[in-house]
């Protein structure tokens, strides 16, 4: 069974009320493992030995942010510059990380609306996440579209234990491997249809 | 002239207390030295201003003497003295013996009896805890090798001196006692006398543990410090007299009773409250020794005096030289223990004074002995400096190597002053990022350590200022100030600061008084030593707690340049009332301030752009 590794970053969990039911669930989840970087690098200081070493042990990786500035929060880009090393994850003799597959669980203020073709940003989420998309395919790794939790302003605790729960489902998919990358591969987000079966 | 007055003699007294003792100490004599010098210049060979008052001057004085014995007991800890206890015993005990029977046979083949001659051994034996102590203190020696062991000896020395007051009286002529008048045990047989004297040991160690709290507590609820020195007093008088009743000697049974009150909780209160009696009675002890200097007898032989200080010197730097030796100090470390400690010590004027009042010797004797004592502790700074400027260059650690001095040119290295625990960090760190770094120690066996693997080391006190410019200080761009004294740092950029204006200075300081006036004399960064440890522990103890590590980290960064703004503030307000006041009250006083500045502290908005919360409430609101 592929296992996932969960590459968490939210600068401010104690101020957040999404990831943090969000994170929950995926502690509670056994197949996987939850990589807290702003708590395990408090000064940024990535160690870039275990991070390679949770990437080799691991099947999937699955970066869970919220969407800041249209982008990741800055400690994920630091870990991308330290860890993805030359001659390890990229360039002639760089696979550990091939044949694996990356997605992204990302929130946003935004509605869904806002990031439809028409709407306010004109440019999906998965577009914004370009340079993901760019940089997993350097690693010869299987890139699959972003799952997200919309309107993150607007949802009542409810809503926000539901789309917990919607995370949780994806982490299962995840790890049994019900998720065809061949079928999502131009859908614009990860939604329940692409793994309860349905078409 | 008229010896009158209470007033009069009082004011003789301290008129020439504050005028000489500052004086010697100018002269880096030390105190003690003063004391005797303002003693001799009023006493009657001088200008002749006190009279027979002096005998009961020195009685009130030689309570000084029971006090300070007293304060030795109340500090001894039982602790230091197990770790140290190799030293102390062994080296102390060889050196006191060893030096004791030389002296005693020198002095019998002078004629002298034996008795006499024994008592003159342990007189010469004691060194001048006062005098080493400070100047190896000053010179920031005092916790190397050398300096370690001279504590040990000046340690053994200092309790030594009990057994030697005990001892006296039995080497004195029969008959010749101190009309010491009635005691309890007069009329009993030797063991009703020892069990007397345990029952009153016994006695005071229960009654220490028992009363000694409750009565303390209850006279603290009054709120009357005088009260509480009073109360201080009236035991250590008590003791003194309760000891002599059962036969032991006023200095034997305080210090006795020092050593069983030592564990009690009032031990620092106690002697923070007979302390100022004890130096001034000392003070007054050591001016009656000196007025009692008949120098009649000593400016009839002045050959012989120069003659026995050069033997005391010389006798007992071989000895410790030899010890040294022995006791596997190596060659540098050798000689600055031979060096520090051939002097003969105060505890020598309290051995004279009891022998003479003995009997046991004579006034040919003792007052000649005096001189000779005071001469070799006036000789400890001339022999200190001829140690540091003619022998220790030549003989001992060199203060650079040739090497060395060519590589230094052209290059512009760090600085650092001082390698214990604190430059250590520091230099290895610069040191392992491959940063030019230069030393200035002068702990001779850490200095020989660094050589050996090859580091650039000057050996020296780093506060010369021609050592500095021999380890480059003119085209350094950055000096460590990195003592673990905060005195000597603070004299260090004083000096370097007047001299070398360019030069950045990184300084150590323990705490919030030395970082003021560290930042005060232009030092460019002042860090406390325990200020990011402490904040370290502080965002640890949140994480324990279960906060988010980043955030607790980035508090602490905040509270960290908060205090740094504070600090900055403070010491514009702090003036000299430091100074004035007592420090403790000082400090309490600070700390209300600082806390005053925490609460004041507007940024608890820290961080606020993560922060959702007007955005969401924004959003409902449309
Ligand atoms: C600094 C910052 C930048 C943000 N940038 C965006 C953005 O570019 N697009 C967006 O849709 N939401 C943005 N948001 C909203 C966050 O994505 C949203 O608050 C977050 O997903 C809520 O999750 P939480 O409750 O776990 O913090 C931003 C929020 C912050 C604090």
């Amino acid at each position: 069974m592929p296992r996932v590794l969960v590459a968490f970053a939210h600068p401010a969990l104690e101020k957040s009320r999404v990831h943090r039911a969000l994170l929950a669930a995926a502690s509670r989840h056994p197949a996987v493992t939850v990589n807290d970087l702003y708590q395990v690098y408090p000064d940024a200081d990535i160690d870039v030995g275990r991070e390679q070493a949770l990437l080799r042990e691991h099947d999937i990786v699955l970066l869970q942010f919220p969407m800041y500035w249209y982008s990741t929060p800055p400690i994920l880009k630091l870990w991308q510059d330290l860890v993805l090393e030359h001659g390890w994850a990229y360039g002639r003799t760089g696979h550990a990380l091939a044949g694996k597959s990356l997605a992204c669980a990302v929130t946003a203020g935004g509605p869904r609306e806002a990031y439809e073709p028409g709407g306010f940003n004109r440019t999906s989420i998965r577009q914004f996440l370009l340079p993901l998309e760019s940089t997993t395919r350097l690693c010869r790794m299987t890139w699959l579209p972003p799952w997200i939790v919309h309107g993150t302003h607007r949802l009542d605790p409810e809503q926000i234990t539901r789309a917990a729960a919607e995370y949780a489902e994806l982490l299962s998919a995840l790890a049994e491997g019900r998720i065809d990358p061949v079928r999502v591969a131009e859908a614009d987000e990860l939604r329940p249809i692409h793994w309860t079966g349905g078409s | 002239m008229e010896h009158g007055g209470f007033f009069e003699q009082a004011f003789v007294y301290l008129a020439a207390a504050v005028i000489a003792v500052p004086v010697a100490k100018r002269l880096g004599l030390g105190s003690v030295l003063g004391y005797l010098i303002a003693g001799a210049i009023i006493g009657p060979f001088g200008l002749a201003l006190i009279g027979e008052a002096g005998q009961d001057i020195m009685h009130v004085a030689e309570f000084g003497v029971v006090m300070m014995l007293f304060v030795v007991g109340l500090e001894l800890e039982p602790a230091l003295l197990w770790r140290l206890r190799a030293s102390i015993l062994g080296l102390g005990g060889l050196q006191v013996v060893v030096t004791t029977a030389a002296a005693a046979g020198i002095a019998r083949l002078l004629g002298l009896g034996w008795a006499e001659a024994v008592a003159v051994g342990m007189v010469i034996a004691v060194s001048s805890t006062a005098i080493v102590l400070q100047t190896l203190e000053e010179r920031g020696l005092l916790q190397t090798t050398a300096g370690q062991s001279a504590f040990s000896v000046l340690l053994f020395q200092d309790i030594a001196v009990i057994p030697m007051l005990a001892l006296f009286p039995l080497l004195a002529p029969r008959g010749a006692e101190v009309a010491g008048g009635h005691t309890w045990v007069d009329g009993l047989p030797a063991w009703g006398r020892a069990l007397a004297v345990l029952g009153a040991v016994g006695g005071i160690v229960v009654a220490g543990r028992l009363l000694l709290g409750p009565v303390f507590r209850l006279i603290a609820r009054t709120g009357l410090r005088e009260l509480f020195t009073a109360a201080a007093l009236l035991l250590v008088v008590g003791i003194a007299l309760l000891m002599s009743q059962v036969g032991l000697s006023p200095a034997l049974g305080t210090f006795l009773a020092g050593v069983v009150l030592a564990t009690t909780e009032f031990r620092h209160e106690l002697e923070s409250d007979i302390e100022p009696f004890k130096g001034l009675l000392l003070g007054l002890f050591f001016i009656a020794v000196g007025a009692s200097i008949d120098f009649a007898l000593v400016g009839s032989q002045p050959g012989t005096i120069a003659a026995l200080v050069g033997a005391t010197l010389l006798g007992k730097f071989l000895i410790l030289l030899g010890l040294g030796r022995g006791f596997g100090l190596s060659g540098e470390q050798r000689g600055l223990f031979a060096f520090a400690l051939p002097q003969v010590g105060e505890f020598a004027f309290v051995l004279l004074a009891f022998g003479s009042s003995l009997g046991l010797l004579a006034a040919e004797v003792a007052s000649p002995l005096v001189a000779v004592v005071a001469l070799t502790m006036a000789a400890s700074p001339i022999l200190m400096l001829a140690w540091e400027r003619v022998v220790a260059p030549r003989l001992g650690t060199r203060e650079v190597t040739a090497r060395e001095a060519d590589e230094m040119h052209g290059e512009a290295p760090v600085l650092i002053a001082g390698f214990d625990r604190f430059g250590n960090t520091v230099g290895r760190f610069l040191r392992a990022n491959g940063v030019p770094t230069t030393v200035i120690d002068n702990d001779s066996d850490r200095v020989d350590v660094l050589r050996r693997l090859g580091l650039p080391v000057y050996y020296g006190d780093p506060t010369r200022l021609d050592l500095l410019r021999s380890a480059g200080i003119a085209s350094a761009r950055v000096l460590v100030v990195a003592l673990d004294e905060p005195g000597r740092n603070i004299a260090l950029v004083r000096e370097v600061r007047r001299h070398f204006p360019e030069v950045r200075i990184f300084a150590r300081a323990e705490d919030r008084n030395d970082a003021y006036d560290l930042m005060d004399l232009g030092a460019t960064q002042v860090y406390r030593e325990t200020l990011d440890t402490a904040l370290r522990v502080g965002v640890d103890v949140m994480g324990a707690l279960g906060r988010r590590t980043h955030a607790a980290t980035r508090a602490a960064r905040t509270f960290r340049r908060h205090d740094e703004a504070a600090l900055a503030e403070l010491a514009a307000v702090r003036g000299d009332r430091a100074r004035l006041l007592g420090v403790a009250r000082e400090r309490i006083a600070e700390l209300e301030r600082m806390l005053q500045a925490d609460a004041d502290e507007p940024d608890l908005e820290r961080d606020a752009a993560w922060d959702p919360t007007t955005l969401r409430e924004e959003m409902r609101g449309t």
